[in-house]
C-alpha cells in the first residue's frame, strides 16, 4: 500500500507539472458550462427580416407593428423587386421576406380575404419553419383580433404546462451533458495518452521491472484522473447552482456515487485504449475520433437517438456516456432515486467489469 | 527557392510513411461525413406520448387517431389518471401526456370551449417547444374539422382571413442534411488543418529534430512554409473527398462556383494552418499541443454556428463568434453550395478571413524563434 | 600558430539567478580537435548552444568562423554542422532520405547531393542500408550517420554534443576515425564527452567546473600539471570540488 502511494504521488506530480495541460483540464469545464449556459440557444431570434409593404395601409401598418414588436425579427423595410430579394437572400443579409401585396387593406374588408407572402431563406430548415410559425401567429393573432365581435363555437383550447423546465432553458438538457463530455475526455484521452506516452519514451519498462506489481502501475496512473474528474464534477455542480440557477433535486450524494462510477469506467476505457496502442498519435485519434465523436452525437445530449435511423440507435447502446447523461438527468433534473436508475447503474457496472477484465488478459499477454 | 522544395519531399515523404494521419484525413471525412448528418438531425418526430382519455367519447378517439397517424407523435402508453401517467414521464417512456377531461364532448357542445391538457418533458426544451406547437396545431386542425362535420352556421365564413403561402426558397423540402453537411464538412477542413499542423511542429520538438534544424542556415519563413504548403494540400484534399461525399451520398451538389468555394477554402486553411502553428509556439509536448488544440476547437465549433443559430445568441457572444474563423467557414459553406452565392457575396467574408490569415501567421512567425 | 576559428571573451548564460556559463574566455584553432570536458551540470551543453546560434548570451563576446554569435547567427549556421545528445535524425525517413534532405538545406546541388551520398554509405560501408528506416537502425550506426550528415556540406566546424553516449567501444573507435579523417580534412572538431580515453585523442581539452574552465592544455601537459598518469585522476581532481554535481 506504501508503494502504491508513492506511485500515485509520483503521478500527481506529472499532472501538476504540466501547468497548460493542467488549466485547459480544469479551464474547459467552466468554459464549455459559460458557452452552453449563456451563449448557445437553438431558440430562433434576431432573425433579419424584409418586409416589403406594397399596400403601406391601415391594416398592413397595423400588422407591421406587431412584427416590428418581436423580439424575433429584427425588421428592415423597403421595397425589393424578387431578383433584388434573392441577391439579399444569396448576400446573407436577411432570412425572410414577408410581402403585402398593394390594396391588402381593401382585400380584408371587402372581399373577406387577404394574402400575404413569406419567403424563407430555407437553407436553415429549423430557423426558416421557426420563422414561418411565429409570423403565422402573429398573423392569426391579428386576425383573432379583427374577429373578436364574432365569437367562434366549438373551441378546443390546449393548457400546456411544461414539467423539470417550465421556462425551456436550455442548461437542463446541457448540463448533464457538459458533464459525460468533460468526464469523458478527461479520463479517457489523458489516461490513455499519459501511459502511451511511458511507453513511448521507454520508462514503462523501468517500471515493469520493478517488484512492484504491473497491474498496479497501471492503476497508480488511474488515480490522479479521478481525483481530477471529481474536482470537475464538483466545479460543473457548483456552476450549475450558482450561476445557471439549475440545482441539483434528487440526492447528492447518489449523483456524486453514479458519477464515480462512470469515472471509473472512462478510466478503464482509457487504460484498455493504452494497453492496445504503442504510439501517443494513434491513443489521440483512437480517443478522439472513437470516444469524444460518439460522446457528441450518442449521448443523447445535441441529437433526440430516437430520430437515428435504428442501427445507429442501436450502436447508441455501447456507448457509456448515453447510461451516465439518462441516469444524470434523473437524478438531478428529475429528482428521482435510485430504483429509477438501477438499470443504467448496472449497465455502466458491467461496461467497467467488462473493460476491465479484458485489460487485465491483454495485460498479461504483452508481458508474457 | 530549392530548399522549399527538399522540405516539401520531406515532409511529404513522411506524412505519407505515418498511418495515423492517413487514417485522419481518408476515413475521418467519410465517416464523419456519413454518421453526423444521419444522427444530427433536429427534426422532432416520434415524440413519446401518452394519453389520459377520461371521457372515452368518440371525439377523445378520433381526436387520438388524428394525432397518433400525424407521424409526430407514437402512442406508447394509455393511463387512467394522470398519477398513473406520471412514472412514464420520469422513466422518459412519455415525452408528453395528454389528458382529455370527463365529459369533454357533451361539454364541447353545451359550453362551446373545453379544454385539454397537456404537460410536456421540458428538459429538452427544443423539443418540448415544437412537440407541444405540433399538437397545438394538430388540435387546431381537428378543431377546424369538427366545425365542418357538425355543421355549425355560416356566421363563422363571414369573419375576414389573411391567407398565408409561404414558400421555402433554396432548400424547398426543407431538408436539414443538406443543411448539416456543408456545415461537417467546413469542421472538419478546420480540424484536419489545425491539428495536423500543431501536432506535427510539436512532434519535431519532442523529438529533437527541430534542434537540428535550428543549427542549420534554414530560413524561418523557409520552414514555415515548409509545413505549410504540405498541410494546405491535404485541407484541399479532405475538402474535396468530403465534396465527393456529399455528392455521392446525398446527392448535394454546390449550387454556386467551385473556383468561389476552392478560393475561399484555400485562404481559409491559411488561417487555420497558421492557428495551429502558433499554438505548436506555445507547446512542448504532443500532450498539451492536443489539448490546447482541442480546447480552441471546441469553443469555435460551438459558437460557430453548426449546430444553433449566430443570430440567437447575446451581444457578447456574437462579439466572440467575430472573432471566430469557424463561422466564417460555416456561413460561406452554406451560402455558396445551398444558396449559389457569388464571390461578390462573400466578399465580405473572404476579406476578414484573409485578414486572419495574415494575422495568425505573423503573430506564429514571430513567436516562432530558432534561439531560446 | 594556426588560424582561430572560435574565440570567446567572457562569454556568459544566466537563467535567473543560475548562472550556467560563467565568463569563459578560449580559443579553438583551425583543425584542432578541441575536447570540451567538465561534469554534469557544469555548462558544456549551454557554452555549445550558444555558440551554434541556439542560445543568446547573456553578456561577453564571442566569433565563431569570423562571425559574431550576437548578430551574425545565420552565418555562423552556414559554417558549422552540429550533432546533438538527442539523436538527432528524423526516424521516420530513409537513409538516403535524410542525407538528401538535409543536404539540401545546406545548398548542395543534386549532383553533389548524389556524389556526397555515395561516398559517405561507402565510407560507412552502409550501401545496403540506404533504403532502410533510420528509425530502425541500431544506435552505434545512427551515431555515424548522424556524424557524417552533420559533416555533409564540410563545415569549418562541426560540435559533437557527447556523439558517444551509450555506444559499444569498437563502433566508438570506429567513430572516432570518422572524427580524425574529418579533422585531417581541415575541420574543426569541438566536442563534449565524458570518456577519458576519448579526451585523450583531442589536441587539446578544457575542463569546466560549476560554469567556469579551471583547466585548459593538450593532455599531455594536464597530466604533467597534476602530476598523475591518467586523464581520469586530472579530471577527478578538478570537478570533485564542484558544487553542483547533479
Amino acid at each position: 500500500m506504501k508503494q502504491f502511494l508513492t506511485f500515485v504521488r509520483k503521478e500527481f506530480a506529472h499532472v501538476l507539472r504540466d501547468r497548460k495541460t493542467l488549466l485547459i483540464l480544469f479551464g474547459m469545464p467552466v468554459v464549455q458550462i459559460l458557452i452552453f449556459g449563456f451563449a448557445l440557444t437553438s431558440e430562433v431570434k434576431n432573425s433579419r427580416v424584409l418586409i416589403v409593404d406594397n399596400a403601406n395601409d391601415v391594416a398592413s401598418r397595423q400588422l407591421l407593428t406587431k412584427i416590428e414588436a418581436s423580439q424575433y425579427f429584427e425588421v428592415d423595410r423597403s421595397v425589393m423587386s424578387p431578383l433584388q430579394m434573392e441577391a439579399a437572400f444569396r448576400e446573407g443579409e436577411i432570412k425572410m421576406a414577408i410581402v403585402f401585396p398593394a390594396n391588402f387593406n381593401e382585400d380584408l374588408l371587402h372581399q373577406n380575404q387577404a394574402h400575404v407572402q413569406i419567403v424563407t431563406d430555407a437553407s436553415d430548415p429549423n430557423t426558416a419553419t421557426s420563422l414561418t410559425n411565429y409570423v403565422s401567429s402573429i398573423i392569426l393573432d391579428y386576425q383573432a383580433s379583427l374577429n373578436q365581435t364574432l365569437s367562434v363555437p366549438l373551441r378546443i383550447l390546449p393548457e400546456t404546462r411544461f414539467i423539470y423546465n417550465p421556462q425551456l432553458k436550455g442548461v437542463y438538457n446541457y448540463v448533464p451533458g457538459v458533464m459525460a463530455l468533460v468526464l469523458m475526455l478527461v479520463c479517457v484521452m489523458m489516461t490513455a495518452v499519459s501511459i502511451v506516452r511511458e511507453k513511448e519514451t521507454g520508462t514503462m519498462e523501468v517500471l515493469l521491472v520493478s517488484p512492484f506489481k504491473p497491474v498496479l502501475v497501471i492503476l497508480s496512473k488511474a488515480v490522479p484522473y479521478l481525483i481530477l474528474s471529481l474536482v470537475n464534477v464538483g466545479t460543473i455542480l457548483l456552476l450549475s447552482i450558482f450561476v445557471l440557477d439549475l440545482p441539483v433535486a434528487g440526492n447528492l450524494l447518489l449523483l456524486l456515487a453514479e458519477s464515480t462510477l462512470f469515472i471509473i469506467t472512462c478510466l478503464t476505457l482509457g487504460i484498455f485504449i493504452s494497453i492496445k496502442t504503442d504510439s501517443q498519435q494513434v491513443a489521440m485519434l483512437i480517443s478522439l475520433m472513437g470516444m469524444l465523436l460518439p460522446t457528441m452525437i450518442f449521448s443523447g445530449f445535441m441529437f433526440p437517438i430516437e430520430n437515428m435511423p435504428v442501427p445507429l440507435q442501436i450502436i447508441s447502446n455501447i456507448v457509456p456516456s448515453k447510461w451516465y447523461y439518462i441516469i444524470v438527468k434523473a437524478v438531478m433534473i428529475k429528482g428521482l432515486g435510485f430504483s429509477a436508475i438501477w438499470k443504467e447503474t448496472l449497465i455502466l457496472a458491467g461496461m467497467t467489469l467488462f473493460l476491465f477484465v479484458i485489460s487485465l488478459k491483454n495485460f498479461k499477454i504483452r508481458l508474457a | 527557392m530549392r530548399t522549399i522544395l527538399f522540405l516539401l519531399q520531406k515532409e511529404f515523404k513522411q506524412i505519407f510513411r505515418n498511418r495515423a494521419i492517413l487514417v485522419m484525413i481518408s476515413v475521418m471525412p467519410v465517416v464523419q461525413l456519413m454518421l453526423l448528418p444521419l444522427a444530427a438531425n433536429y427534426e422532432v418526430k416520434n415524440i413519446n406520448l401518452c394519453v389520459v382519455d377520461h371521457d372515452h367519447s368518440t371525439t377523445s378517439q378520433k381526436l387520438i387517431n388524428k394525432i397518433t397517424s400525424s407521424g409526430y407523435f407514437k402512442l406508447t402508453g394509455n393511463a387512467s389518471s394522470f398519477q398513473a401517467a406520471f412514472p412514464l414521464m420520469e422513466s422518459d417512456e412519455a415525452d408528453l401526456i395528454l389528458e382529455v377531461p370527463q365529459h369533454f364532448e357533451r361539454n364541447l357542445v353545451r359550453e362551446d370551449e373545453q379544454k385539454l391538457f397537456v404537460a410536456v418533458n421540458a428538459i429538452n426544451g427544443t423539443k418540448a417547444n415544437l412537440g407541444g406547437a405540433y399538437l397545438g396545431s394538430i388540435i387546431r386542425d381537428y378543431n377546424r374539422d369538427i366545425r365542418l362535420e357538425w355543421n355549425v352556421p355560416g356566421r363563422f365564413n363571414a369573419a375576414p382571413v389573411i391567407d398565408i403561402s409561404s414558400s421555402n426558397w433554396f432548400n424547398p423540402l426543407l431538408n436539414y442534411r443538406v443543411f448539416m453537411v456543408p456545415g461537417i464538412l467546413a469542421i472538419l477542413v478546420t480540424m484536419i488543418g489545425g491539428f495536423l499542423t500543431a501536432l506535427n511542429i510539436v512532434k519535431e520538438k519532442e523529438v529533437g529534430t527541430i534542434e537540428q534544424i535550428n543549427v542549420t542556415p534554414l530560413r524561418k519563413h523557409h520552414f514555415i512554409l515548409g509545413k505549410l504548403i504540405p498541410f494546405w494540400v491535404l485541407g484541399n484534399v479532405v475538402f474535396t473527398l468530403g465534396l465527393l461525399v456529399a455528392w455521392a451520398i446525398y446527392g448535394i451538389v454546390p449550387v454556386g462556383n467551385l473556383i468561389v468555394l476552392y478560393v475561399f477554402v484555400g485562404v481559409y486553411l491559411l488561417a487555420v494552418l497558421g492557428f495551429g502553428l502558433l499554438v505548436s509556439t506555445f507547446c512542448d509536448t504532443q500532450q498539451q499541443a492536443m489539448f490546447i488544440m482541442f480546447f480552441f476547437m471546441m469553443i469555435f465549433i460551438l459558437m460557430g454556428g453548426l449546430f444553433t443559430p449566430i443570430d440567437s445568441m447575446p451581444e457578447w457572444a456574437k462579439v466572440i463568434s467575430r472573432f471566430n474563423p469557424v463561422s466564417y467557414l460555416i456561413s460561406v459553406m452554406r451560402m455558396v453550395i445551398l444558396k449559389g452565392s457569388d464571390l461578390h457575396d462573400v466578399r465580405a467574408h473572404l476579406g476578414i478571413v484573409a485578414l486572419f490569415a495574415v494575422v495568425l501567421n505573423g503573430w506564429a512567425v514571430l513567436n516562432y524563434k530558432k534561439t531560446s | 600558430m594556426a588560424e582561430t576559428v572560435i574565440k570567446t571573451d567572457k562569454l556568459t548564460k544566466r537563467f535567473g539567478d543560475f548562472i550556467a556559463t560563467n565568463g569563459i574566455t578560449f580559443e579553438v584553432h583551425k583543425g584542432e580537435i578541441f575536447g570540451f570536458l567538465g561534469a554534469n551540470g557544469a555548462g558544456k551543453t549551454t557554452a555549445m548552444r550558444m555558440l551554434c546560434g541556439l542560445s543568446k548570451p547573456s553578456s561577453g563576446s564571442a566569433e565563431v568562423a569570423g562571425f559574431d554569435v550576437y548578430k551574425q547567427t545565420e552565418q555562423i549556421k552556414r559554417n558549422i554542422g552540429y550533432m546533438s545528445q538527442k539523436f538527432s535524425l528524423y526516424e521516420d525517413l530513409t537513409v538516403a532520405e535524410n542525407i538528401r534532405f538535409f543536404g539540401g538545406i545546406y545548398g548542395l546541388s543534386n549532383a553533389d547531393i548524389k556524389t556526397k551520398s555515395e561516398t559517405l554509405l561507402a565510407q560507412l560501408g552502409m550501401e545496403g542500408e540506404a533504403k532502410k528506416l533510420v528509425g530502425s537502425l541500431p544506435l552505434g550506426w545512427k551515431q555515424k550517420l548522424s556524424f557524417s550528415v552533420a559533416v555533409l556540406h564540410r563545415p569549418k566546424i562541426v560540435f559533437l554534443d557527447e556523439p558517444t553516449g551509450g555506444v559499444d567501444p569498437v563502433t566508438r573507435r570506429q567513430f572516432w576515425n570518422l572524427i580524425y579523417a574529418a579533422a585531417q580534412d581541415g575541420i574543426t572538431i569541438f566536442v563534449t564527452t565524458h570518456y577519458m580515453d576519448e579526451a585523450e585523442y583531442c589536441n587539446r581539452i578544457s575542463i569546466m567546473v560549476d560554469g567556469k574552465i579551471e583547466a585548459l592544455d593538450t593532455p599531455r601537459a594536464l597530466k604533467q600539471r597534476y602530476n598523475t598518469t591518467t586523464m581520469d585522476d586530472v579530471f577527478y581532481q578538478l570537478a570533485r570540488g564542484a558544487k553542483r554535481n547533479e
